[in-house]
């Protein structure tokens, strides 16, 4: 986010924020690969039973049948998690990925909305609702 | 093929698709979705669900790597970011009602158009351009640390790239990649962003455009975690792999060989979605 204000136009000169520019991006690329890397984690945990369940059964993916609503619906992921299943893990694991870019959004809200900057504060809160959208209320007509 | 042996194989095909995709800089995506379809017989709407979760996973793990050197552009990002989202979303919807042979036919013509670009020389770099009065008054325009000091840049063609970046969206929600080969027309082709800056500022975008298609493909079933798990933890151990070793002389050869196979795989995908064999 550093130096993106360098074009002299009448309206460089907002207030600085409270932290670097640059410090706050360096947190969140970290929280990134921290996300990325506690959903691997989880997916791993869940492939692990998975794989000592199922093993020797034969994969079926010629055919597209749909997943269950169990791995379709947050509700349903998280209940099939809490059940101890393989694949309920595994999938909330990808849910964590999924949401790890989402929070990434999130915080840059955060930033130009402490920024004072609206025109982004309203750009990133346009990206947050698409994103949201899609993950909550795009299943909600099943 | 058994459960074990099938996650083994699609996690080792996975991690060189990562691998390779990370040393070329060509993505590791674009390839998986074919060879999932080919080699495994999986139905082409698993392959690009499974596809679309591993290129979250190579995006946000690569992040930090990208933010240390500081090229970014964070409103650049942020403002085409709205095209993109909006492209996956439509892209996801669309991936429901468009026959599977015709995804397979956009698809080939996809590998086909990146096969092509990365053997392009890049558009050269356009250098002290004239500030753009719309870029202005985004504030898109910035600077970046170079050789001979700061460099500043201006952005350029703010609507045609919008406009491509929504397009680069769509395909990223229809076929489950990154779209890498779209981000670099638009940003530095028609918008005249500095290399530099425009490959970290994509890198950011990929990860919140696939999430935005995500989303729908899992609440429509796209995603099945028995599949996406290999490929998602295969292409994520294979990328991380690739940026850690530092094999910069044979990137050439490298290159050149990643995108034949594109090539071959793109020119399969047509074959097979005009004969509507998949």
């Amino acid at each position: 986010m550093a130096d993106t204000q360098m074009a002299p136009s009448p309206d460089s000169s907002p207030p600085r924020r409270p932290w670097g520019d640059y410090r706050v991006e360096i947190i969140i690329g970290h929280l990134l690969r921290f996300g990325t890397i506690l959903s691997a984690t989880i997916v791993f945990c869940g492939a692990c039973i998975y794989i000592l369940r199922h093993a020797h059964e034969p994969a079926a993916y010629r055919s597209f049948r749909g997943e269950p609503s169990d791995f379709r619906t947050i509700p349903g992921i998280v209940a099939s998690a809490l059940h101890g299943h393989g694949r309920g893990w595994i999938q909330f694991g990808l849910l964590c990925l999924i949401a790890t870019p989402i929070a990434r959004v999130a915080f840059a809200v955060i930033a130009f909305a402490l920024e004072r900057d609206r025109l982004y504060t309203v750009f990133t809160l346009i990206v947050l609702a698409v994103l949201l959208y899609s993950l909550i209320g795009s299943g909600l007509q099943f | 093929m058994t459960i074990l042996t099938f996650t083994v194989a699609v996690a080792l095909v996975a991690f060189a698709a990562g691998l390779l995709g990370s040393l070329t800089g060509l993505g590791g995506g674009v390839v998986l979705v074919p060879l999932l379809t080919f080699f495994f017989h999986v139905d082409i709407r698993y392959a690009i669900g499974a596809s679309l979760v591993s290129v979250i996973a190579t995006s946000s793990g690569a992040a930090a790597a990208y933010v240390k050197e500081g090229f970014s552009n964070i409103r650049i990002g942020m403002f085409l970011e709205i095209a993109t989202t909006m492209g996956a979303l439509l892209g996801a919807y669309l991936s429901s009602w468009i026959p599977t042979a015709t995804i397979a036919i956009i698809f080939g013509a996809m590998l086909l158009y990146s096969a092509y670009t990365s053997r392009r020389p890049r558009p050269p770099e356009l250098r002290n351009l004239p500030p753009d009065p719309l870029a202005t008054r985004l504030r898109l325009n910035g600077s970046f640390p170079d050789s001979d000091g700061k460099r500043t840049y201006n952005v350029q063609h703010v609507p045609a790239g919008f406009s491509l970046m929504f397009v680069a969206g769509t395909l990223s929600g229809l076929l489950g990649i990154g779209s890498g080969a779209l981000k670099v027309l638009a940003m530095d082709q028609a918008m005249r962003i500095p290399f530099k800056v425009s490959t970290t500022t994509s890198n950011f975008m990929i990860g919140v455009t696939a999430a935005a298609s995500a989303g729908v493909y899992l609440s429509r079933g796209y995603i099945d975690p028995g599949l996406a798990m290999p490929v998602m933890l295969g292409v994520l151990g294979g990328s991380l792999f690739g940026s850690g070793i530092l094999v910069k002389a044979e990137t050439k050869s490298l290159r050149l060989i990643f995108s034949m196979v594109i090539l071959v795989l793109g020119l399969q995908m047509l074959y097979n979605g005009i004969w509507g064999k998949i």
